[in-house]
């Protein structure tokens, strides 16, 4: 048994503008870590997401995800155990049903009905989304979106979890219902987040991405604490200015 | 009729459109008959009867587009004309009759689509026209075009606002301007989204073959139905035709 769940090793691209947008990552993430990717805008999250499950394919660096070189031969193996759910749900649920979405990937792996079936059933029990099989995904809520798009992927039972901007314009609550639900879940996980609520509540490790470079790797409470380096990175409030959480604990306090 | 397979109600429709698209033009008895059976779909459909007649007005703008200027140009005998300068224009008693014709047969068809789209859900609408053997392509893309539809009109409307909120008293040629930008810019919103949906596809073993897992089954009033369809499109046909 592999005990590496992700290696990239030297993994460069650029857009197709010739805008450079990774340049030379080197990512090593064990079985079961739980792992934040952050960085500002336009930092690389998403493209190097996107070459976990290879649909972008960079430089043709050389990418294993559990053991098994990211190529066409291995290709469908790789998609069926990385789970990648898009920032936006839209993109995600393209299906006319809650059903049809989900059961879009089992079936596309050729499962016989019955087994689509329960899988759906048990992905869906998993979200707190059971009973909405025959709604129209368009008629969700946003919070509802979210759920169910991560459904889409768990019904292929899949051993990584690669989540871009999980918790974007969820409102408090269904942000922390969301973390609860992603804690729950027993898988190795690549979370690309600004909500830096979200990675101390769910995250062990922390990658730091800029300008397609790494620029910092360490453990959350390190990297969380050193307020220097986030403000770098546009991670934080810039110096000078008022801590946004102050005010509201000198509330709690009188 | 809410309850019919969709492949029986898709193939009677098409069935009946075709009726009346091949019936000669001014056979009142048979368009009689076919607004007969209309009738009949919409009692059995318990559709309410407003709802069906207001959504069928939709057509008539692009129906008179087209044929409005057929009496004019149809020889024949003068209805009644003008004359401008030199130029004669008339209205032939010809072009008129191919004008009401064009305009009746529309409404049966789109009276008989509008019966057919209210009656069943588009799921199981896509879900028939599979079954039915209809190229997978076309499938899909009604399914997407379907999905889609309202988010994009969202969109449209979102960029509509922010338009108008910084709106101060345009003049008519940057109205048009700024609607072209929108339009552009909806078009290209669009294509990145449907890259980003292809990639969400590819990520879930999507191979290019929509597998559909659809549990039709043919039941004795979709007999029935069949049936008496065709016995009311055949029977008069071949009477009066």
């Amino acid at each position: 048994m592999n005990e590496k769940a992700i290696e990239i090793n030297e993994l460069s691209y650029s857009y197709p503008d010739g805008q450079c947008g990774l340049a030379g990552i080197n990512l090593t993430v064990d079985r079961g870590e739980s792992v934040a990717l952050i960085g500002p805008n336009g930092a690389g999250k998403s493209t190097l997401l996107l070459h976990l499950n290879g649909i972008l394919r960079g430089n043709g660096a050389a990418i294993t995800v559990l053991g098994l070189p990211v190529d066409d031969k291995n290709i469908r193996q790789i998609r069926r155990k990385v789970g990648m759910v898009f920032q936006d749900p839209e993109d995600q649920l393209f299906s006319l049903n809650v059903f049809e979405d989900v059961a879009f990937g089992p079936v596309n792996m050729g499962y016989p009905q019955e087994e689509v079936e329960r899988r759906v059933r048990q992905a869906l029990q998993k979200v707190g989304m059971q009973g909405y099989e025959k709604r129209s995904s368009h008629h969700l809520s946003i919070g509802e979106k979210k759920r169910v798009a991560i459904a889409t992927v768990l019904s292929l039972d899949p051993e990584i979890l690669a989540l871009d901007e999980p918790t974007s314009s969820l409102d408090p609550r269904g942000k922390w219902a969301l973390i609860e639900l992603l804690r729950s879940l027993p898988v190795t996980k690549i979370i690309a987040s600004h909500d830096l609520d979200l990675v101390a509540c769910l995250c062990d490790r922390v990658v730091i991405l800029d300008e397609g470079n790494i620029v910092a790797d360490g453990k959350v409470e390190e990297i969380l604490g050193n307020k220097g380096l986030l403000r770098n990175h546009g991670l934080a409030n810039p110096e000078g200015t008022p801590d946004p959480i102050a005010p509201l604990s000198s509330v709690a306090r009188a | 009729m809410h309850r019919l397979d969709p492949r029986t109600k898709l193939l009677g429709s098409l069935a009946f459109v075709l009726a009346v698209v091949l019936t000669p033009p001014g056979n009142w008895r048979l368009f009689a008959v076919y607004l007969c059976v209309i009738a009949g779909l919409v009692l059995l459909s318990r559709l309410p009867l407003k709802h069906v007649l207001k959504r069928s007005l939709v057509i008539f703008p692009f129906v008179v587009m087209i044929a409005v200027f057929v009496p004019f140009f149809k020889q024949g005998q003068e209805a009644a004309g003008y004359d401008i300068g030199a130029w004669h224009i008339a209205v032939t008693y010809e072009g008129l009759a191919v004008l009401i014709n064009v305009v009746v047969k529309s409404w049966l068809c789109i009276l008989c689509l509008i019966i057919l789209s209210s009656s069943t859900k588009f799921e199981l609408l896509l879900q028939g026209m599979y079954k039915l053997k209809v190229p997978q392509v076309f499938v899909q893309i009604t399914s997407f075009m379907y999905r889609y539809m309202f988010v994009i009109a969202d969109q449209a409307m979102r960029m509509q606002m922010a338009r108008d909120s910084r709106n101060f008293g345009m003049n008519r040629s940057n109205i048009f301007k700024t609607m072209g930008n929108m339009v552009g810019m909806l078009f290209i919103r669009s294509y990145e989204r449907a890259e980003r949906i292809y990639a969400a596809m590819l990520s879930r073993g999507y191979s290019g073959e929509i597998i559909e897992i659809a549990k039709l089954k043919f039941q004795l009033p979709d007999a029935y139905f069949a049936l008496i369809l065709s016995l009311l499109l055949v029977c008069p046909a071949i009477l009066w035709w």
